[in-house]
């Protein structure tokens, strides 16, 4: 009987609701955590996974030995590579070509890779106007990789420790 | 004005008239606009976010870009849809929540048209705005919007029973059926408005025009969730903005309703200030806040909590309160109500 009379008021006071609304209202007043994006970013990995790039050595030349090791780690079979001999005797890739539509950024590539030369870097932000845009070739990444070295040597410096 | 008055001649009435009916919408739909602002700002900051702020300076210029958008784009019309009464549904749904407005008074003469019977007017014309739901849903000839409509007209016939209830008790203690004269028996500070009295009332009426209007949580027609979008799912441009026109002027309606009935329309709380049109505006937007955050707070209602909830706690209620109100009016005690 006493535990009906409790219900009853519970029910008709409309506590539960009135402490729900206390819950919003005192959120009405915290401050808020919206990151405005253009304008701010949230802070980033040095791990992070997003546009490829082929990175050079110092003295200009390429890293990419044609291994395949990538294409065959690539779950996606997003990676396409065709290699010959260069005069000088080393293997090159004649045809280096990564499908960003087929691309799921695991970042298998990265790992198999035994000279870094195909890496992820932080750029998520791009786009392809007509169809075939995000079909890169290995101008493209090697174009990409040139831009922005000095930015993907900081991450794999600071990642270097925990590999 | 005497000399537009004899320039005109017989069409001076009508003229003057209309120019009253712009004065009271414009403002009404400017209002409607900003609500749909504050309602994105402030749910938005109740969870944490900071809502539109991008379209000019803090995002005030959002409704207008939004007004914009709307008007630019296609009405589909889908082919199975029976096309004249789906044109007219949003139509029908905007009229009485402007019509409504006639007999709301602003003050103690600024008013449109001073109906004896102005209660029962609102009521009737309210009632209307359920057809724009109902036939939105069936000429839409899609399973979504008719089961929408069905929703809707099966919560609004329900509610409406309540908030009837709700308002006889306010005419019983006010002795009257004109908004002016219900706002003038309030006279004399926030401890005479009917609020007090009549709190069970107050809280069944803002329980029944939350599901009146289709507002959460009662808002299972348009429950995106199951049914899309409810019954105007298959709207969209200027037929779309129609609807949404409708729901939030329905909801100032309502809203000015809830202050005129329960919180003294345009008295002040305290006799030491002046009454005015601010005061019936400052209470609207506390209860269009109210509207906000209940939305903010709380999910959704099952439908058949929803129907349990109308005619199995609310009407008893409001039954139970109009007892115990006509009891105590016998009494010595009666001049608690008046």
């Amino acid at each position: 009987m006493l535990k009906w009379i409790q219900q009853f008021f519970k029910t008709f006071l409309l506590i539960e609701l009135l402490k729900g609304m206390a819950v919003t209202g005192r959120h009405l007043f915290l401050p808020k955590l919206t990151i405005q994006y253009p304008e701010q970013h949230t802070p980033m990995s040095p791990r992070f996974r997003g546009l490829h790039a082929q990175r050079r050595y110092e003295n200009g030349e390429e890293r990419c030995i044609a291994c395949k090791l990538c294409e065959a780690a690539c779950p996606a079979l997003a990676i396409h590579i065709e290699s010959a001999q260069r005069e000088d005797g080393t293997r090159r890739t004649t045809r280096y070509d990564i499908d960003l539509t087929k691309c799921i950024f695991c970042g298998y590539c990265e790992e198999a890779c035994p000279v870094d030369a195909i890496v992820e870097t932080h750029i998520f932000a791009y786009h392809g106007e007509k169809r075939g845009d995000l079909y890169y070739t290995k101008e493209m990444l090697l174009a990409v990789g040139d831009q922005y070295e000095a930015e993907i040597a900081r991450n794999k410096a600071a990642d270097a420790k925990y590999r | 004005m005497d000399q537009i008055q004899t320039l005109l001649g017989p069409a001076w009435l009508p003229v003057w008239t209309l120019v009253k009916i712009m004065v009271i919408v414009l403002p009404l739909l400017i209002g409607v606009a900003y609500l749909t602002y504050a309602e994105r700002k402030i749910i938005g900051y109740m969870q944490i976010r900071i809502g539109p702020n991008r379209v000019g300076p803090k995002g005030w210029l959002q409704p207008i870009a939004d007004a914009l958008k709307l008007m630019f784009k296609e009405i589909v019309i889908p082919t199975g849809a029976s096309k004249s009464v789906f044109i007219l549904a949003p139509v029908l749904a905007l009229a009485p929540a402007l019509a409504a407005w006639a007999v709301i008074p602003f003050g103690d003469t600024l008013v449109l048209a001073d109906l004896d019977a102005s209660l029962l007017y609102v009521m009737a014309i309210t009632s209307m705005g359920v057809y724009g739901v109902i036939l939105a849903g069936w000429a839409s000839n899609s399973k979504y919007a008719f089961l929408g409509a069905m929703r809707s007209a099966a919560q609004i016939v329900s509610y409406e029973i309540a908030m009837g209830f709700a308002l006889v008790g306010v005419l019983m203690a006010a002795q009257s059926l004109n908004l002016g004269d219900i706002v003038r028996a309030q006279q004399g500070g926030f401890w005479h408005w009917y609020f007090l009295p009549l709190f069970p009332m107050f809280l069944v009426y803002l329980i029944a025009i939350l599901a009146e209007t289709n507002r959460s949580p009662f808002d299972v027609a348009e429950g995106e969730s199951e049914i899309v979008a409810g019954f105007h799912v298959d709207y969209s441009g200027m037929a779309f903005a129609v609807f949404f026109l409708a729901e939030y002027a329905n909801m100032i309606l309502v809203s000015a309703m809830t202050s005129l009935m329960f919180l003294g329309g345009w008295l002040s709380p305290v006799p030491f200030l002046p009454d005015g049109l601010f005061w019936l505006l400052a209470k609207t937007s506390f209860i269009l806040f109210l509207f906000l955050w209940f939305r903010a707070t709380f999910p959704r209602y099952r439908y058949d909590q929803i129907m349990r909830l109308g005619w199995k706690v609310l009407i008893p209620v409001t039954l139970v309160w109009l007892l115990v109100e006509g009891a105590v009016m016998q009494t010595s005690l009666g001049r608690f109500f008046h």
